[in-house]
């Protein structure tokens, strides 16, 4: 006779006899659970995805960009006139000449040129920059070439295009050999790189969809449009002029990221009048984010905390009143031979099944809302398997917890006394 | 001290203390019974019937004197100890037969099996014997609420039968039954005391005393008499 199996089966029995009463004590533990296991999930998706933008900007990088300064109201609404702001090519000779242990440095301008090939016109993000863009950033060339430094010495207009765009303009053909219109000037296509996710709002020109990019020679395109450059609005023209949009520093060692960023702010702060510059450190994002999620982890844990305590008073409560309602039953069981510990026994493994029920409900649930969530809300989210575990565990042990004083209090009446309850 | 003396009392005492109020519920008891015997216990309410069982039953000690069940002062056990002798040597039965309402027939005549330390191989072939016995054969999945009040005391004849005790104790067994159904509850007490069972039956009805081989009258907690009706015919019965 396999004794605890058939002192769950009972306590089970005992807890199907009140059957709503035993569903709406679980419902503490079974939110508890759940909130903890889709709460982590969800937390642990954002943070994925942040990570793996970080990652993409790459972590042994610096990353300066431009900025507009915001207008200075004082200038009046004049109808033309000339912004020139942000990182400049003194600053990016200053960075290469003088900043130690740097490996490479990419200097990029990004143009908003449209892009046409017969009737399709495109406004991918066009970059000027050099041709260890390819190398610093890990992308990966699809079909034919990159840009080579023969294109940059003999400021060739060639370019190449990122996939979403040569399939965008070439739909039926290779696009290599093929000549798009940037602006005024025609660039022949000599190679496609592979998509990725975009690094995010285009600092400089923000508003243009950016839909994949196109990328030319920088000494070209120096040579072709010059810096300035000209946006038409509503009944004003406004001309800026920016040297470098964004200079990407990569860093030989890891180690020395930050005392490269500090260099960098350093520098830009000693140079420049206004902040028309920021400086974005993934490596530093990364701590960062790293940062929110230990905060956010602990915040989640206190929530899942208070939940399941709240969850568990509420078994132990019930339990109390179920003990008390069943004295009688534990008298009767003392007098047939029962001893204390086969009553603790019998309500802890009560409460332990109601506590586990829930657990497990809450677990289902857990696991289905970041299902929903991902399918409804389009986010990611990531069910770590220590997840529903450790929920599980925990409910399960909430009931213990919860159980024991209910548990003791059965156990400890006096047979006689409790055989007189009615 | 022989071993046919099922249950021994020495001026068992039960001394309630309520501030300075002592109520005396059980007064320097004296008696010994034999297996085999049938005693009935009769008195006033309030006369200390109840509380003589449960000390017989070991639910309840004595604050005075010594009581040896089956050769054993309980006086000298744990709680566990007891729960034990319980188990091992007593078979009790309710007035209100106390059936656990989550379990059906056949688990709750197991009932005092499941505490056992090593519970006897056969036990549920002999519940099944036992319920068939007390006319419950066709019953065994049922709950206790399904049954009638008759049918529920059966129950808790079988059970306490199952583990095969020493001494059974029946408080007002048939108090809560029709007379009828308590007739049909008393032959069965007549037929488990000529199988040589040892039993103590406490009752407020002159009528249901006649059947029993000794009846103790107290009042206030003392021994008023006791009166042997019959000769025990099993061997080396004495009182
Ligand atoms: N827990 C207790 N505390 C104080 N006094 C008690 C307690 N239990 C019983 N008594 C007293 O002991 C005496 C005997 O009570 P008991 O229950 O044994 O009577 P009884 O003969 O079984 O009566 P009835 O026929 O009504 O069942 C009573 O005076 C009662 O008040
Ligand atoms: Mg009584």
């Amino acid at each position: 006779m396999n004794t605890l199996g058939r002192t769950i089966r009972t306590g089970i029995n005992s807890l199907l006899l009140h059957k709503l009463r035993s569903m709406l004590t679980t419902l503490g533990v079974l939110f508890g659970t759940s909130s903890v296991i889709a709460m982590l999930a969800i937390g642990e998706g954002a943070s994925y995805e942040a990570q793996e933008q970080i990652k993409l900007l790459g972590s042994q990088n610096v990353i300066l960009r431009s900025v507009k300064p915001p207008e200075d109201p004082n200038q009046g609404n004049q109808t033309s006139r000339v912004i020139a702001y942000g990182i400049t090519d003194a600053d990016l000779s200053r960075i290469e000449d003088t900043f130690p242990g740097i490996k490479r440095v990419v200097p990029m301008r990004i143009l908003p040129k449209e892009v046409r090939s017969g009737a399709t016109v495109l406004n991918p993000r066009v970059i000027a920059t050099r041709p260890i863009y390819l190398d610093v950033t890990g992308r990966l060339v699809f079909e034919g070439r990159f840009l080579t430094s023969e294109d940059e010495r003999t400021l060739k207009t060639v370019c190449v295009l990122g996939t979403e765009v040569a399939r965008a303009l070439f739909p039926f053909r290779s696009p290599l050999g093929e000549r798009v219109k940037l602006g005024g000037d025609y660039f022949t296509v000599v190679g496609t790189i592979a998509p990725r996710v975009p690094l995010g709002d285009d600092p400089a020109e923000a508003g243009i969809e950016v839909t994949g990019e196109v990328i030319i020679p920088f000494e070209t395109a120096r040579k072709r449009f010059g810096k300035m450059q000209v946006k038409q609005r509503a009944g004003s023209r406004e001309m800026t002029e920016v040297d470098l949009h964004e200079v990407i520093v990569e860093v030989g060692d890891p180690e020395d990221v930050p005392l490269v960023a500090q260099a960098s702010r350093v520098m830009l702060g000693k140079f420049h009048r206004d902040r028309d510059y920021e400086v974005v450190v993934p490596l530093e994002l990364l701590a960062r984010a790293e940062e929110t999620k230990r905060i956010f982890n602990i915040v989640l844990g206190s929530i899942a905390g208070i939940s399941l305590l709240v969850g568990g008073i509420g078994i132990m409560n019930v339990m109390l009143a179920t003990v008390t309602e069943r004295t009688r039953e534990i008298g009767v069981r003392r007098a047939l031979g029962a001893k204390r510990k086969h009553i603790v026994t019998q309500f802890l493994v009560e409460t332990v099944c109601l506590s586990v029920g829930g657990g497990l409900m809450g677990v289902a649930l857990g696991l289905a809302i970041p299902l929903a969530v991902e399918h409804f809300a389009d986010m990611k989210t990531i069910v770590t398997p220590t997840a529903p575990a450790l929920a599980f565990g925990i409910s399960a042990g909430v009931g213990m917890l919860f159980g024991l004083y209910p548990a003791w209090r059965a156990a400890s009446m006096d047979p006689v006394e409790a055989l007189r309850h009615e | 001290m022989p071993i046919d003396v099922v249950a021994d009392l020495r001026a068992v005492e039960r001394v309630y203390t309520m501030g300075n109020n002592r109520v005396a519920a059980l007064d320097k008891l004296d008696f010994r019974i034999t297996r085999g015997q049938y005693w009935s216990v009769m008195g006033a309410s309030g006369s200390g019937k109840s509380t003589l069982l449960n000390v017989m039953g070991c639910l309840d000690r004595p604050t005075g004197g010594v009581y040896e069940l089956a050769g054993r002062d309980v006086n000298t056990l744990d709680d566990d100890d007891l729960s034990d002798l319980r188990g091992a040597k007593l078979g009790f039965i309710f007035q209100s037969y106390n059936l656990i309402a989550q379990l059906d027939v056949l688990e709750n005549i197991m009932v005092p099996l499941f505490y056992q330390d090593d519970p006897p191989p056969d036990g549920e072939e002999r519940a099944r014997r036992l319920a068939d016995r007390m006319g419950l054969g066709s019953r065994l999945g049922h709950r206790p609420a399904e049954l009638s009040g008759g049918q529920q005391q059966r129950v808790a004849i079988a059970r306490s039968l199952v583990n095969d005790p020493e001494l059974i104790l029946a408080d007002e067994a048939t108090g809560n039954l029709d007379s009828q159904t308590a007739e049909e509850i008393l032959s069965l007490f007549d037929e488990l005391s000529r199988e040589g069972k040892t039993i103590v039956f406490v009752t407020h009805e002159a009528h249901v005393a006649e059947r029993a081989s000794h009846v103790l009258r107290m009042r206030d907690g003392r021994a008023e008499e006791v009166i042997e009706q019959r000769a025990i015919s099993s061997a080396g019965a004495s009182a």
